[in-house]
């Protein structure tokens, strides 16, 4: 096997075909980036779940005076029955931890939280904070029970949980990654036809050198491996494209959104990326050469 | 060295047989003439040697292989043992001749040095010696089929087959053409040339085999292009 024969032919393949390649790199290019950043995203998804449920929590606040709510009458919650609720709170299933918030630390959280907007912090009295009891769950994603063994307890204005707000992000992102795959599978097949093309344009401009190596008795792997390689090639450098933009990607948009949901331990780590990135590589090339060989095997009769 | 046996090839679509029901033996080192006029099958008698077509019944055996029983990735290294050649020449255009002629070897694989050693060597056998740098358009239409010669022979094959080698080429200049071929095959290389040319049928005064209607209406050792009775 000449391997610097092999090599020339390819170089002059490609550039003879030169339009053509550079259509095949970009479309392998955004298709992979496609698929990598869908992997990507159910990275993340995976990731933000992880940190989030250990921080999630059910806001059980409990009745102020002249608290809007209908459940509690306008009546401010009593010390006895914070005592009950408590009781009652930590006595259902599925219950880790019961934290009580009084409501000159609901009122600290809340400076901390706003404290950009001064206007508001001042206009607010520790009075108008609602105290509350912050549960933990021994498993986040089963909160509907507990939720509904609280609400209407004598006391309670409302019951919040935090899963069901994050739930709507994390759908968010499940719906992303779906679309980005689904783009990913139609740019593959683009991709795949115009490799055909390309092999076909290819085949057909070379038809002198490959009936002469028939003719001499070159053997089909010798004849066959040039396109092939074409193929494999622009499919590679559209996959290192992939890996550019999945790395630009990684730094510029998934730790910027990241930094918004959760701290370092709810990001998508490097070993993610380089999954993505592997797997995108392998479907791509696997693509090029199967796409090469197909086309081959009806234009290149040996 | 080329042994038809009952051979019959009809090409789909058609009719008609190519070649029917033929029986040929050519020997080691022979030199045979395939004379006929256009469609008698000559064509389809060289496609058959290199396995490009498979018969519809009859024995094929070349260089003491069983065409039949070869199976599809050992066709290539029949192929090495058989060089061709060509009306049209079938030169690259690209390269020049040193090139063409170390196309044939880079493709099989052999070693540069070895390329390096024998390409010269058979451009100076069909007398291209000065040559080497030239690009096939810089030559004449004999000069361009010296270099396909050239190129069929620079891996020594058993057989050479020539498709109406003359064909484009003036008498004067056939020839030169036709020394080579006999150059060529006093090197022991079995010669199967299918022509036209009835000249120079006449001059050689080597075994002639005439098709008609794909069958075989002659077979003279030492004969001429036309009724020789």
């Amino acid at each position: 096997m000449r391997a610097n024969f092999i090599f020339s032919e390819v170089w002059i393949g490609l550039r003879r075909n030169l339009t053509m390649t550079i259509a095949v790199i970009i479309t392998v290019a955004v298709g992979m980036a496609m698929l990598g950043v869908g992997l990507m995203i159910k990275a993340q998804v995976g990731a933000m779940k992880g940190y989030w449920d250990d921080k999630v929590e059910i806001s059980v606040f409990l009745c102020n005076k002249g608290s809007a709510m209908p459940a509690c009458n306008g009546k401010a919650v009593t010390t006895a029955q914070i005592k009950t609720l408590e009781g009652h709170i930590k006595g259902i299933q599925g219950v880790k931890e019961v934290f009580y918030e009084d409501q000159a630390s609901a009122y600290k959280n809340f400076q901390e939280s706003y404290a950009a907007n001064k206007a508001l912090v001042e206009a607010t009295k520790v009075e108008d904070m609602p105290q509350s009891f912050r549960v933990k769950l021994v498993d986040p994603d089963n909160y509907q029970p507990i939720i509904q063994a609280i609400e209407g307890q004598p006391g309670v204005s409302q019951v919040m949980d935090q899963k069901q707000l994050i739930g709507k992000f994390f759908d968010l992102l499940d719906k992303l990654s779906f679309y980005a795959l689904a783009v990913a599978i139609i740019l593959v097949l683009a991709a795949a036809l115009l490799i055909g093309n390309t092999v076909r344009l290819s085949a057909f401009n070379r038809r002198r050198e490959t009936g002469i190596m028939r003719l001499v008795g070159a053997s089909n792997l010798y004849i066959q491996l040039p396109f092939v390689m074409e193929g494999t090639i622009a499919g590679l450098i559209g996959g290192v494209f992939a890996a550019v933009i999945l790395i630009v990607t990684k730094v510029f948009l998934f730790e910027e959104i990241a930094g918004y949901f959760g701290d370092v331990t709810a990001q998508l780590t490097w070993n993610d990326v380089a999954q993505a990135i592997t797997v995108t590589m392998i479907i791509g090339v696997l693509i090029c050469v199967l796409a090469s060989f197909v086309t081959l095997r009806r234009y290149l009769r040996v | 060295m080329i042994h038809f046996d009952n051979v019959t090839k009809v090409y789909t679509n058609q009719n008609r047989p190519a070649l029917d029901h033929v029986s040929v033996d050519v020997d080691k080192g022979e030199f045979v003439f395939l004379v006929g006029p256009s469609g008698s099958g000559k064509s389809t008698f060289l496609r058959l040697i290199l396995k490009e077509e498979r018969p519809n019944s009859g024995a094929i055996h070349v260089a003491g292989k069983d065409l039949a029983r070869l199976s599809n990735f050992k066709v290539p290294h029949l192929r090495r043992r058989i060089g061709c050649v060509f009306q049209d020449f079938r030169l690259l255009p690209n390269k020049n001749v040193y090139e063409n002629v170390a196309f044939a070897l880079e493709v099989i694989g052999k070693p540069r040095r070895f390329i390096r050693k024998v390409v010269p060597e058979v451009i100076e056998l069909v007398g291209l010696e000065g040559k080497a740098h030239r690009m096939p358009d810089e030559l004449s239409g004999g000069e361009q089929q010296r270099v396909a010669m050239a190129r069929a022979f620079v891996n020594r094959p058993m057989i050479l087959l020539a498709d109406e080698p003359t064909g484009n080429i003036d008498p004067a200049t056939s020839i030169g053409i036709m020394k080579v071929l006999d150059r060529i095959n006093r090197t022991g290389t079995t010669v199967v040339m299918a022509t036209h040319d009835a000249a120079i049928v006449d001059s050689m005064r080597k075994r002639v085999v005439e098709l008609e209607d794909g069958k075989i209406v002659r077979d003279q050792s030492r004969g001429v292009y036309g009724q020789a009775y």
